[in-house]
């Protein structure tokens, strides 16, 4: 396992830094090309989102000179880049991508783009040739990882702004928010950006009130909605199913009896109150009624919070997640680390096997075809039992860590250091075969 | 034959029943796949129990122990027609325990109990039971989704719903299951009366309005009635509707007990 990871990201690095590493979609199958022409490096393929910019290498000796090709790529110097650099290598490199893909390392835990921009960057580099039998492993897997994490812990399900909540809450009313009716009492920069989240998720149409007529006509127009006038406020409110109400009044403006009179018009179907006013417009006691839902600003932002330490706590077990498969990764690379030698091995005996039949088939005279199989069988299950023990030896001592002593001892034993040793490109053919 | 198959059946409610429990106090995807395919497994297998019972010839539904199968197959089946309109296990926090008991009493004796009196009308008496049952069906589903809208609503108005995923279905999807269920059940359990008062006024000559039996089943329609009404007119829901499901509920298992100590509608050992 060599692989080497190397970047920035938005914990790392200030926006301006990431800005002159950002590489645009168009220029990114030649910087893959030019990594995998960097010396010491095998496979390599860049990463470049809004939020961080990074290179997965698979390299020769594993100890290639990354920082060396950012300098020169990005014609910046050590003393501008480093700081704000990160480096991993081996198991650590495997680790921070699985956490990566699985959005534990976005600015948004959980939020689900980092996936897709990860593949689009793989799908990228594979085309260039980039990404072939190691890296194309390494990636298989940290998009299963991510799968799994997605699929097992809820890092990803819910949203965090005071807009999305309530956008969560409505639906957790409504069902589907698909033709439901939006009123806007006061308007406000935070109420319009609640209208638009619920307009974003399927709200049909909207209403506007609010004190001064003109701003009511000047946000309805941006919805395509209705401006309503004050005084007609509790006429029409009861046709809506949400109402956002952020006025400066020093009082409630809906108080019980305005809640009683919007439920019998409405024939009881719940109405959903999201009341971001200080002091609040929403009185206490009309969020008692049946069929009410109030939620005030201390209420969403509590959502919000209690969201925020959810995500935290799945967060944890998502991290459990990455590090049993990041073991299994390991131990999955080391079985196929031994697998050329226990092929050469096999190669090795056969070879001496042959040649010793042919050798003393000139003395043994004619053999009859049943003869001819005895000694086949005999030759066979001797060099079988003989490769036994170190085979399963090998394939033990691969899921440890000694397996390079193990790998080594075993090539000595039967000389296959020299003519039999696997260079690295026809290692990894096999790999692939295997 | 017929009784092992539906013991296997009571094997698969049995998780049904657990994920009723576990369901409540914390949601699990996986569990509720598990859950929904153990259900499925059951009705396979009490699915072919009924079929055997019906091909052996010796079909009793108007005994206790196979109507009672009969019952829980059908509240099974109105389970996974929510299932498969909602995408929702969750009206199983009502239904597999309710399923679980009827299947566990219909499992434990091969004896079935009969009605004492002699039925002249064999096709009368199978409509009645089987519409009756739907209706019974219907009304558990709808009690069921009473229960769940009370408790949905009272964790909207907690405003503490700390947990990311719940297994609730939002607030009117639960709203919709319970008054469709409790739409399509009404016809069924009117119909299921008047076949019952067919039968009993061809075996009696007329019908014997203090037998309690039939005063808990007039009572129980009539409180279905009230519900339908109130709904249909002034969308009554939450608590209110809550409290009337219960009633309906508590007299329908009222009226089912009244077989008991009914003069018309007796079971005895056969």
């Amino acid at each position: 396992m060599r692989f080497q990871l190397i970047g920035v990201n938005h914990k790392s690095a200030p926006l301006e830094l990431r800005e002159r590493l950002a590489i645009p979609e168009s220029r990114l199958p030649d910087t893959c090309r030019d990594l995998t022409a960097y010396p010491g490096i095998e496979e390599g393929m860049v990463i470049s989102t809004c939020n961080r910019v990074e290179i997965v290498a698979h390299t020769t000796n594993g100890h290639a000179d990354l920082r060396g090709f950012l300098h020169d790529h990005f014609h910046l110097t050590a003393a501008e880049l480093d700081a704000h650099l990160y480096e991993f290598r081996e198991k650590d490199a495997v680790r921070h991508l699985f956490r990566v893909a699985s959005s534990l390392d976005s600015m948004v835990v959980g939020e689900a783009q980092i996936l897709g921009q990860v593949k689009e960057a793989y799908a990228t580099a594979r085309a260039v040739g980039a990404v072939r039998g190691q890296l194309d492993q390494l990636f298989s897997r940290a998009f299963a990882v991510a799968k799994r994490v997605r699929s097992e812990t809820a890092v990803g399900s819910s949203s965090v702004s005071i807009a999305s909540v309530a956008v969560e809450l409505a639906k957790k009313i409504f069902g589907t928010l698909e033709g439901k009716t939006v009123f806007i009492v006061g308007a406000g920069k935070m109420s319009e950006l609640a209208a638009r989240h619920l307009m974003a998720h399927g709200c049909a149409s909207i209403f506007v009130a609010n004190r001064t007529y003109d701003r009511a006509i000047g946000l309805a127009q941006k919805f395509n909605g209705q401006a309503i006038k004050f005084e007609d406020l509790y006429n029409t409110c009861d046709r809506a199913d949400i109402v956002i109400t952020s006025t400066g009044a020093p009082h409630a403006i809906f108080r019980r009896e305005h809640g009683e009179q919007f439920l019998s018009r409405r024939k009881n179907r719940p109405m959903f109150f999201i009341d971001i006013a200080v002091p609040r417009d929403v009185s206490p006691e009309m969020g008692k009624l049946d069929g009410i839902f109030t939620y005030d600003i201390d209420d969403l932002q509590q959502a919000v919070s209690s969201h925020v330490a959810d995500r935290r706590k799945e967060a944890e077990l998502a991290e459990a997640i990455i590090t049993s498969e990041v073991e299994r990764f390991e131990a999955r690379l080391h079985t196929l680390d031994v697998v050329p030698t226990i092929v050469s091995l096999q190669d090795h005996l056969e070879t001496i096997r042959q040649a010793e039949i042919d050798r003393v088939r000139g003395r043994m005279g004619h053999l009859t075809p049943e003869q001819e199989m005895a000694v086949e069988a005999l030759t066979r299950g001797i060099i079988n039992k003989v490769m036994h023990t170190p085979i399963t030896t090998l394939k033990t001592a691969a899921k440890e860590s000694e397996a390079t002593t193990v790998v080594d001892v075993v090539r000595r034993l039967f000389n296959l250091h020299d003519k039999e040793a696997t260079p690295p490109e026809k290692k990894s053919e096999v790999e692939t075969r295997q | 034959m017929s009784l092992l198959w539906l013991r296997f059946a009571l094997g698969c409610y049995f998780i049904g029943l657990v994920y009723a429990f576990v369901a409540l106090t914390r949601t699990s995807d996986l569990f509720s796949r598990i859950a929904l395919h153990a259900a499925s497994l059951g009705m396979v297998f009490h699915f072919v129990s009924l079929t055997e019972l019906f091909l052996s010839g010796h079909v009793v539904w108007a005994s206790v122990h196979n109507g009672e199968s009969l019952l829980a197959f059908l509240s099974m089946s109105f389970f996974m027609l929510i299932y498969a309109i909602y995408q929702t296990t969750s009206p199983g926090v009502v239904v597999f325990p309710v399923v679980f008991f009827l299947t566990f009493v219909a499992a434990l004796d091969e004896q079935p109990v009969l009605l004492t009196q002699f039925v002249s009308h064999k096709g009368w008496l199978a409509a009645h039971i089987f519409l009756i049952f739907i209706g019974y069906a219907a009304l558990l589903v709808s009690f069921g989704a009473s229960l769940l809208y009370l408790l949905q609503e009272r964790r909207l108005k907690a405003k503490k719903s700390t947990s990311l995923i719940s297994f609730l279905p939002a607030l009117e999807v639960i709203d919709q299951i319970g008054y469709r269920s409790l739409l399509l059940g009404f016809p069924f359990m009117t119909l299921g009366l008047l076949t019952g008062s067919v039968v009993a006024i061809s075996a009696y000559g007329h019908l014997d309005f203090l037998d309690p039996k039939i005063l808990l089943s007039v009572l129980m329609w009539v409180v279905y009635m009230v519900m339908v009404f109130t709904r249909w007119n002034s969308g009554w829901r939450g608590r209110r509707a809550a409290f009337l499901a219960t009633f309906a509920f508590v007299a329908a298992l009222a009226a089912w007990a009244a077989n008991y100590f009914s003069a018309i509608h007796r079971f005895a050992a056969s």
